[in-house]
């Protein structure tokens, strides 16, 4: 096991030596710094095992013993290749195959002055002040390798910059295709986003990616929020079963400002979202909203750190998941409230549905609090179908399968009414209802319960 | 042939008796009162009679229409023409309340073969019925039933069952919790519902509700079997001398 983890490590050095010489902005000594200091994280660490709180519910064998890598070529694509996403003709559009910027399906609006909506590859060598004042300042490398080992690799990603004061009328969507070519690859697109005092804007990451061969996904995302500045951000992850994806969204806000940051997960084979805001100045707010639904044997985990640094701030969590056949959930959510952080107002909410006997959620709160005046709550539920609403439902004459789908939708739907974007919350609402019709409905296809019950080692234990 | 007929119906909720022998014979056009002290098994009757399956019914027969009831399914009972207003509404979070009801009218017209309605036409149809019961639109817009006080949540009952226009309405406790004014609104909505081709049960313990909408019968349900029917007299007997007058006269069945 341990050799094997081994052998992998080698298998990334051998990767990063190539790369190092030969990456856009490697003559920067910066970033040249950034990167090979986040390599030598990742190398020591290399990838946690159950063993680290952190990933105790997540087995990465399957990531650690597939030799991933790193994509040779953009291999052409068709306008008919891109999934679909309803935004506005007028909003910009900027699409990432394997992690780097593809000119010809993007198409960037005409954006008035003071806003930025671009790749970060083009902007390294023109806006170096602004972009080496953020860039790999607020992501962790230490705790956490997957973000090592983005800023070791990542090639490109988007750049958004929001000059002080101006308002972006529309939201910029991104789309990052993963698309394996005979062999398994992986790609690490990394996105920088700047919102200068009171400038508002909405931000939209969608994952998805082509089927065929095994590709990890290993996205990072820094969003600066400064002084009085209002930001939605959206992850869509619907990738397909074979691929993995690991997502980190690392939030920095200063004073007065709001944030909301909407997951949502429903493809791919093993997940991990990563939304770590830290609330760095005093009125903050954040609302870290997600729903995660996976059926078959999806591995959904998320992992939430909110981080009060600064006193009167005030974080929300909304987390909805449901489950069906051999699916696992994480929640795994943690509260850190610094010593200086008074009057800190935090609440956690979880809730699941479990759809069958198989399906599995791991849901664990975790509160660090070294201020003394503080109000931090904490909740999880893990059910299943309320009895009483389903008869309600079936009372008015909806038959018994569509009103099962009824309430689901209707449990997904918590968190969608907290988006407060139209018309992105609609096309978000449209995929999340179709996947949540499609775990039910392999719900109900799947096999029947064998006559003679064996006990699961679970139960036994 | 009558609408409702129940006949020695013997209902258990786990190991406990609930309904002793209960006979009951609806007609089109009629309104019927059931009326009986708590835990005489009144909302037992109305649950069942919606299909509830965690009740079990151990002998007896219910035929609605001809066809038998406990055959049928809450959804069937329901596209049937059998409607419950509940005693405790159930809240939907995620749902709006518009949502819910056109998807309920859908699945109604879907199996009477009709055309579904799209939400172009829902809403003045929707608009109009929630006038009758002086509904506020937004409520339309919220989620099922969702933070809306105890009042609202009666007359989106009785909203329901104008938009479903059933054939047999049982509503259950439909008064308790309304204070005086909700009370008039709320019987004005059915009021407006009677018509001969369509009856109505009311479960209630109190008289009260039966000042504003006079039923042609009064059926006393007393320790799950019904003691004692009448004309809506017996619902002002009632009120004079409260149930315990009754009480011990449970052998005696009146049909």
């Amino acid at each position: 096991m341990t050799a094997l983890t081994e052998f992998g490590i080698d298998r990334y050095i051998e990767a990063f030596t190539a790369f190092e010489n030969s990456a856009v902005g490697s003559k920067l000594p910066w970033l040249r710094q950034l990167r090979s200091c986040a390599f030598d994280q990742f190398s020591h660490a290399g990838f946690p095992t159950a063993r680290r709180e952190d990933w105790r519910f997540t087995n990465l064998s399957a990531i650690s013993q597939t030799p991933f890598e790193l994509p040779v070529q953009a291999e052409p694509l068709s306008p008919s290749q891109i999934e679909d996403f309803p935004v506005s003709d007028k909003a910009s559009r900027l699409v990432f195959l394997n992690g780097r910027f593809v000119p010809r399906l993007s198409s960037a609006a005409v954006l008035r002055d003071g806003i930025t909506a671009s790749n970060l590859a083009d902007h390294l060598l023109q806006d170096r002040a602004a972009i080496q004042t953020h860039l790999g300042r607020y992501l962790d490398v230490g705790r956490d390798p997957f973000c090592a080992l983005n800023t070791a690799f990542f090639e490109d990603g988007a750049y958004v910059h929001i000059e002080k004061g101006k308002t972006l009328e529309q939201p910029i969507y991104l789309q990052f295709i993963s698309a394996g070519a005979g062999r398994p690859t992986m790609n690490h697109p990394r996105n920088l986003i700047v919102l200068e005092p009171s400038s508002r804007a909405t931000v939209i990451e969608d994952y998805v990616s082509i089927d065929g061969y095994e590709t990890l996904c290993n996205s990072a995302t820094e969003l600066f929020v400064g002084e009085d500045a209002v930001v939605s951000h959206y992850r869509i992850e619907r990738e397909r079963p074979r691929a993995f994806s690991m997502c980190t969204l690392r939030i920095q806000q200063a004073r007065n400002t709001t944030v909301s940051s909407h997951s949502v997960l429903l493809g791919g084979r093993l997940v991990r979202n990563n939304v770590h805001p830290v609330l760095a100045g005093s009125g903050a707010e954040c609302v870290i909203n997600g729903l995660f639904a996976g059926g078959g044997a999806q591995h959904l985990d998320n992992y939430m750190l909110v981080e009060h640094a600064a006193a009167h701030c005030a974080s929300r969590q909304f987390y909805n998941g449901i489950l069906g056949d051999r699916a696992h959930g994480v929640f795994h959510g943690r509260i850190i409230v610094h010593k200086d952080a008074q009057q800190t107002d935090a609440k956690q909410t979880n809730r699941n549905l479990l759809l069958s006997d198989d399906a599995q959620i791991d849901t664990k709160p975790q509160l660090e609090i070294l201020a003394d005046d503080v109000k931090c709550t904490h909740g999880a539920t893990i059910g299943q179908i309320d009895e009483d609403a389903l008869f309600y439902l079936r009372s008015r004459g909806i038959d018994e399968v569509a009103a099962r789908e009824f309430l689901l939708l209707a449990f997904a739907g918590e968190c969608l009414e907290r988006m407060s974007e139209e018309p992105v919350r609609t096309a978000v609402g449209a995929l999340v209802e179709a996947h949540v019709a499609a775990v039910h409905k392999g719900q109900l296809v799947r096999r029947a319960p064998s006559a003679e019950a064996t006990p699961s080692c679970e139960a036994v234990r | 042939m009558s609408l409702l007929e129940v006949r020695n119906l013997h209902v258990r909720v786990g190991t406990r008796e609930i309904l002793k022998g209960v006979n009951l014979r609806v007609n089109a056009g009629e309104v019927h009162s059931v009326m009986g002290p708590n835990g005489s098994g009144k909302s037992t009757l109305a649950q069942v009679l919606a299909r509830r399956e965690s009740y079990e019914v151990n002998e007896g027969s219910i035929s609605f229409d001809g066809k038998d009831l406990l055959q049928m399914k809450p959804e069937e009972a329901a596209c049937q023409g059998l409607f419950l207003a509940f005693q405790y509404p159930v809240e939907i979070p995620g749902i709006s309340n518009a949502y819910f009801l056109r998807s309920a009218l859908n699945a109604l017209r879907k199996y009477r073969g009709e055309e579904e309605i799209d939400a172009v036409d829902f809403l003045p149809f929707l608009r109009e019925k929630a006038r009758l019961l002086d509904m506020d639109e937004k409520l339309m817009n919220r989620s099922v039933n969702e933070s809306f006080s105890g009042g609202e949540k009666k007359r989106n009952e009785i909203l329901q069952m104008a938009a479903l226009e059933p054939r047999l309405a049982i509503l259950d406790e439909t008064d308790s919790g309304l204070d005086i004014d909700a009370l008039r609104v709320v019987a004005r909505g059915v009021n407006t519902m009677r018509s001969p081709k369509r009856a109505m049960v009311l479960v209630t313990h109190y008289q009260r509700l039966l000042n504003y909408i006079v039923p042609d019968f009064v059926h006393v349900l007393v320790d799950g079997r019904i003691v004692r029917s009448g004309g809506p007299e017996l619902a002002m007997e009632l009120e004079e001398k409260g149930y315990s007058a009754l009480e011990g006269a449970g052998a005696a069945v009146v049909t």
